[in-house]
Order: C-alpha cells, then structure tokens, then sequence
C-alpha cells in the first residue's frame, strides 16, 4: 500500500492514524455493505426436472411453490420425462412400483392393521399382473387424497399464480415427437441447456430432480 | 391482542398448502393487519416460523390445542 493512499484515506476519514486502522476500517466497512446487499437480495433456485412419474412430479412443485410462497424467484427447467408435467393434462400421471422397492406398498382402506401391511410383491408377480401399474396409481392418488395432499395440478397451479417461470427443453420435444399444443401455454420459453445454465448460475439454490 | 382481519382454514392439508394458503391470505391484506390460520398438520409449526422469518411478516402466536394449530401473523 502506497504511502499516497494512506494519506488519501487518513484526509477521507478522520480517526484514521495507521495503515491497520485503515485495513480494520476498510474490513468493517466491507462486512456491513455486504451484509446490506445480502439481505436487501432477493433469494433465487432453479431446478433441472427431468422425472414424469406421478411421484417424482411432486418434489419439484412441493419445492418451487413452496420457495415461491417465501418470496424467492423460481426457475424450472423441464428435460427429457420431466418436460410430461407440463402437458395439458397431468391427470394421467402413473407411478411403477416395479423396480421401485422404496416405495410402500399399502392399503388406503380397511382396519389399520390391514393399512399397516406393506405388501411385498415380488417383481416378476408386479411386471406380469396386467393393470397392475394402474391399480397401484390408483391406490397412492386415494392415499394422498385421503392425507390432505395436494393433487399435482394443484401444486402446478399455485406455481404459475406464484409466477414461477416454467422453462421447456426444445431438443425432448422433438425427440419424443410431441408437439407443442400438448403443453400448458404458460411455458415462459423453449430452449436448450445453454439458454437454461446462466439461470442456474446465478441462483443460490440449484437443484436436479 | 390485535383484531384479527382474515382468516385461514388449512385444517386435514398437507406440506406445503398450508404455507401456500397462507402466502394468496395475506397478499392480499393490508400492512399491519392480523391473519389467524388453522391447521392440522404438524409439519406446519415449523414451516410458518420459516415462512414469517423469511417474509418478514411476524408470528405473534403460534399454539397448539389437540391436533390443531393456531397460527397468528401480522403483515409487514
């Protein structure tokens, strides 16, 4: 540090008597500005989803409109399965319990002991019985029903009154051949992961889902 | 205690549309205004006190009677 400077800032600030006062000072300073900026700073997330099963389609709204609800800015990114939750009709979302052995398999009726069995099928009965995909849908859209949980639709709604931006991966829509009608018309862009990547850069939560 | 302008029923909901109630209630009142919320979900002591601390509104009560939850929140 130049001796130049130091007599600039010791004339600046009064109080000022020694290169360390300086330092001491400029540090306190710095801390409080940052500080300033910090909590004056809007927190931001962007989420890469990339699931389209039933189950998988919640984590990334509960999330989004949860952050949403505390103020933050949300950008979502939908690739590949995920890009399946913004088509029109998300009512005919299914979860495979097949090769999905986390997953509980429970009763939504009945006495509670009964609802307590978690039912362990073997793969081969569950990727032979036809329906059975179906069947089990069925079951775990009763038992959130039944829990008070939110219908994915719902939570994708209160996502867009929430103003989270709902971005689309072009490339999966050619690839899976759909076309761009089948979405929600609240879809803020198509673009590819270059586009999407400065968004996640800037945020302070990135996640993929 | 402050009157209490608006409230909430998110009684049998579930994570996270309790907070989300709450959030569409008090966007649309007035600073300094009192919303009361109810709910039956456990998870939602500690995510209101996340949401109030986050927001800036302030949790004036946040009791317990049973399995319900009553929540009281002044608007920044």
């Amino acid at each position: 540090m130049g001796k130049t400077n130091l007599a600039e800032r010791q004339q600046a600030i009064p109080g000022i008597a020694s290169e360390s006062d300086a330092d001491a000072w400029f540090e306190r300073r710095f801390n409080e500005c940052f500080e300033a900026r910090e909590a004056a700073k809007t927190p931001s997330m962007s989420i890469v989803v990339t699931k389209g099963t039933l189950d998988w389609a919640y984590p990334p709204f509960i999330l989004a409109s949860s952050a949403a609800a505390l103020g933050w800015e949300v950008s979502l990114f939908f690739t590949f399965y995920g890009l399946g939750l913004l088509k029109k009709d998300v009512d005919d979302l299914e979860i495979s319990p097949l090769g999905n052995p986390a997953m509980p398999m429970k009763m939504p009726f009945g006495p509670g002991w009964f609802r307590a069995i978690d039912w362990k099928i073997p793969n081969a009965v569950m990727g032979n019985v036809p329906g059975f995909e179906k069947l089990a849908t069925s079951l775990m859209k009763k038992t959130m029903h039944d829990k008070g949980v939110a219908s994915v639709e719902e939570l994708r709604t209160a996502c867009l009154e929430a103003d989270v931006k709902m971005i689309a991966c072009q490339m999966t829509v050619d690839l899976f051949g759909w076309s761009m009608d089948d979405f929600i018309p609240e879809v803020r862009d198509w673009v590819g992961a270059a586009s999407f990547l400065p968004t996640a850069q800037r945020s302070d939560v990135s996640l993929f889902i | 205690m402050s009157e209490i302008a608006a409230t909430v029923d998110a009684s049998g909901l579930n994570c996270p549309l309790p907070i989300l109630r709450t959030r569409k209630a008090i966007k649309d009142m007035q600073a300094g205004e009192v919303l009361e919320v109810v709910s039956t979900d456990p998870g939602s002591v500690k995510d209101m006190a996340s949401f109030c601390e986050q927001t800036g509104n302030t949790l004036l009560a946040s009791n317990e009677s049973g399995e319900r939850y009553v929540f009281l929140i002044r608007k920044a």
